[in-house]
């Protein structure tokens, strides 16, 4: 897999081409480089190690939207077996931007409901870049109540620049779709574990994250609107994105403070787009650690506590 | 400048800023039709133009004040103020713009509740006070809110809130965006316990709370004109690249896609939702 380099990694991307070229000498040369190859690589871990445990918030924004980034059903491919993917909103289209469908965790049965962007251009604009419709979210919101019925757990997985900003967005009631999702997955009556793998944008992200627990991966982030968004407004300048990130508070230690995400699932330096396999055994992990003590729990219980976390959001004296 | 600018004594001149505004408190002008409007009047006809019935901006108190029956009258959750809890600060601090919007509307923050009647019908009623800070919902409105819907389900009494708001309140980050879900959920237990909530959207209504509380009316009425919508204009037309069409998230672009139930007139609002809620409340007895 080839890399593709942040602006403050360029040390790594410097430590990485240098082991590459390398590699080339040992293919055409008798001369044996391996232990010089094996301490770049070593440097390379260390320096990555040391970049990525202190990255910004702004840094991590861009980790969060890396173009590598592990996507909704790159996680699905590897957490889950038996995925039946189903489309539509039964009243306008079906939603690119929102995958939602069947699946088997450990062979347990479960709804899947996620953001999906694309990878490449054909397929970012068929998935909207993960922007999802209205449709999107009935959608969504259709799966999750068919798992209500046949009671089975909604896990969702949320990685979203935010709603899409569009004309027919509006027209068919983006605002209604967002809002209905919230009031309904608060009463849902069946466990809701909500897991923030990318980008967790806003309203947007928020339609299919309430839940009984917020996972949230180290390097994503979660917030109400952009930084670049907050910046052209509170600073009225896009410029100031960094500063904004910082001041907002998207990462996932002040998440945790907050009371709004319980669980940090680390991921291997350098990021989730290092290795696929790893991160998704991190979080199927979690998610399942999660499920059992909320499966454990009396149905009544179980909405109560939900109540009980959404009512106690907020700062105030 | 002119010759003729020049030659002026300074006391003479003026700047088309000043000279198109009326002097405070006495007159006023209605950004519609231009109308000079005497201010006590305007004030009678709840800030609705009496030439062109365009409707300006009210605040919070003097809209429950017109809206709500003389007596009983009992507010609700007056005494929660906000904080700055992670000290933000953009190019000015959180706490001088909470301190400069207390200071401006005379509200605690973006949101009053009060219980009272309509026409003698029994409500908890809550408004968005757009002054302070664009009606921003941060932890304050939410908490407001949860606790209006709860005096609602206590009391076994309809809910009726007017917005006017921008979204949630960025300087108050994550926890700003959680009122969403708060104060959706609390309109959920609402609407288990079986009572009517109304919804009027007043101009302008977008981001967080179009996107929660305000479009979860059992009815949802908006005002004439009313800008109501999730994004704003000005970045959907960044976004899509192409001239929005005409009325594009007014009122009667809502009434027309499907998203509110009618539009009100604001001189109308008091008779017409005590009207509804007669409906809606009549049954209660024999159903249980």
């Amino acid at each position: 897999m080839t890399q593709n380099f942040l602006d403050f990694e360029q040390p790594i991307a410097e430590l990485e081409a240098k082991i590459q070229e390398l590699r080339y000498v040992n293919h055409d040369s008798d001369v044996n480089v391996s232990d010089e190859i094996a301490r770049l690589q070593k440097r390379s871990r260390e320096i990555t190690e040391s970049i990525f445990s202190s990255l910004s918030a702004w840094q991590i924004a861009q980790v969060a939207r890396h173009t590598m980034r592990p996507y909704t059903l790159d996680y699905i491919t590897r957490i889950f077996t038996d995925f039946e993917e189903l489309h539509g909103d039964r009243a306008f289209a079906d939603d690119p931007a929102v995958v939602a469908g069947l699946a088997r965790l450990d062979g347990r049965p479960v709804a899947v409901v996620g953001h999906q962007k694309g990878r490449d251009v054909k397929e970012r604009l068929h998935r909207n870049y993960g922007m999802p419709r209205p449709e999107g979210y009935r959608k969504a919101l259709r799966i999750m109540l068919l798992a209500e019925r046949f009671r089975l757990p909604v896990l969702t997985f949320i990685d979203t620049p935010g709603a899409y900003p569009g004309i027919g967005a509006e027209e068919r009631g983006q605002s209604e779709a967002i809002a209905r999702n919230l009031e309904v997955m608060s009463q849902l009556r069946t466990p809701i574990i909500s897991t923030v793998i990318g980008e967790g944008g806003s309203g947007g992200a928020l339609a299919i994250g309430v839940g009984d627990r917020v996972i949230m991966l180290e390097y994503s982030t979660y917030s109400v609107i952009s930084p670049e968004g907050c910046a052209s407004i509170l600073w009225k300048s896009s410029d100031k994105a960094e500063e904004a990130a910082e001041a907002m508070g998207i990462t996932a230690p002040r998440l945790k403070e907050a009371g709004v995400v319980d669980e940090i699932v680390a991921e291997p330096a350098g990021g989730a787009h290092r290795d696929y396999d790893a991160v998704a055994t991190n979080v199927k992990a979690e998610i399942v650690a999660r499920l059992e003590e909320l499966t454990a729990l009396e149905l009544q219980d179980l909405l109560t506590r939900r109540q009980q976390r959404l009512r106690a959001f907020g700062f105030f004296q | 400048m002119s010759w003729l600018k020049k030659l002026l004594p300074s006391r003479i001149k003026t700047n088309g800023a000043t000279r198109r505004t009326v002097p405070e408190g006495i007159w006023t002008k209605c950004a519609a039709c231009n109308a000079v409007l005497y201010r006590a009047e305007l004030a009678r006809n709840i800030e609705v133009c009496p030439k062109c019935s365009h409707h300006m901006h009210i605040g919070a108190r003097a809209r429950l004040e017109q809206f709500l029956d003389e007596s009983p009258r009992e507010e609700i959750g007056a005494e929660i103020r906000p904080v700055d809890k992670y000290r933000f600060r953009d190019s000015r601090k959180y706490r001088e713009r909470l301190a400069q919007a207390q200071k401006k509307t005379g509200e605690t923050d973006a949101m009053v509740a009060i219980a009272g009647r309509v026409k003698a019908i029994p409500i908890v009623a809550c408004a968005f006070e757009f002054d302070f800070m664009g009606g921003s919902m941060g932890s304050v409105v939410g908490e407001r809110f949860a606790l209006a819907t709860e005096y609602s389900v206590s009391r076994r009494v309809p809910l009726v809130c007017f917005s006017a708001s921008g979204g949630a309140r960025m300087q108050e980050g994550i926890v700003s965006l959680m009122q969403m879900a708060k104060t959706s959920a609390a309109l959920g237990v609402l609407r288990r316990e079986r009572l009517p909530y109304i919804s009027v959207l007043t101009d302008p209504t977008t981001g967080g709370v179009s996107a929660s509380l305000a479009m979860l009316g059992d009815i949802n009425i908006a005002e004439p004109n009313a800008l109501i919508g999730f994004t704003g204009p000005r970045v959907i037309e960044q976004t899509v690249r192409q001239t929005l069409p005409e009325g594009f998230q007014r009122a009667e672009f809502l009434l027309e896609h499907g998203n509110v139930d009618m539009i009100v007139d604001r001189r109308d609002l008091r008779d017409k939702i005590a009207s509804l809620l007669s409906m809606l409340i009549a049954q209660k007895a024999s159903m249980h």
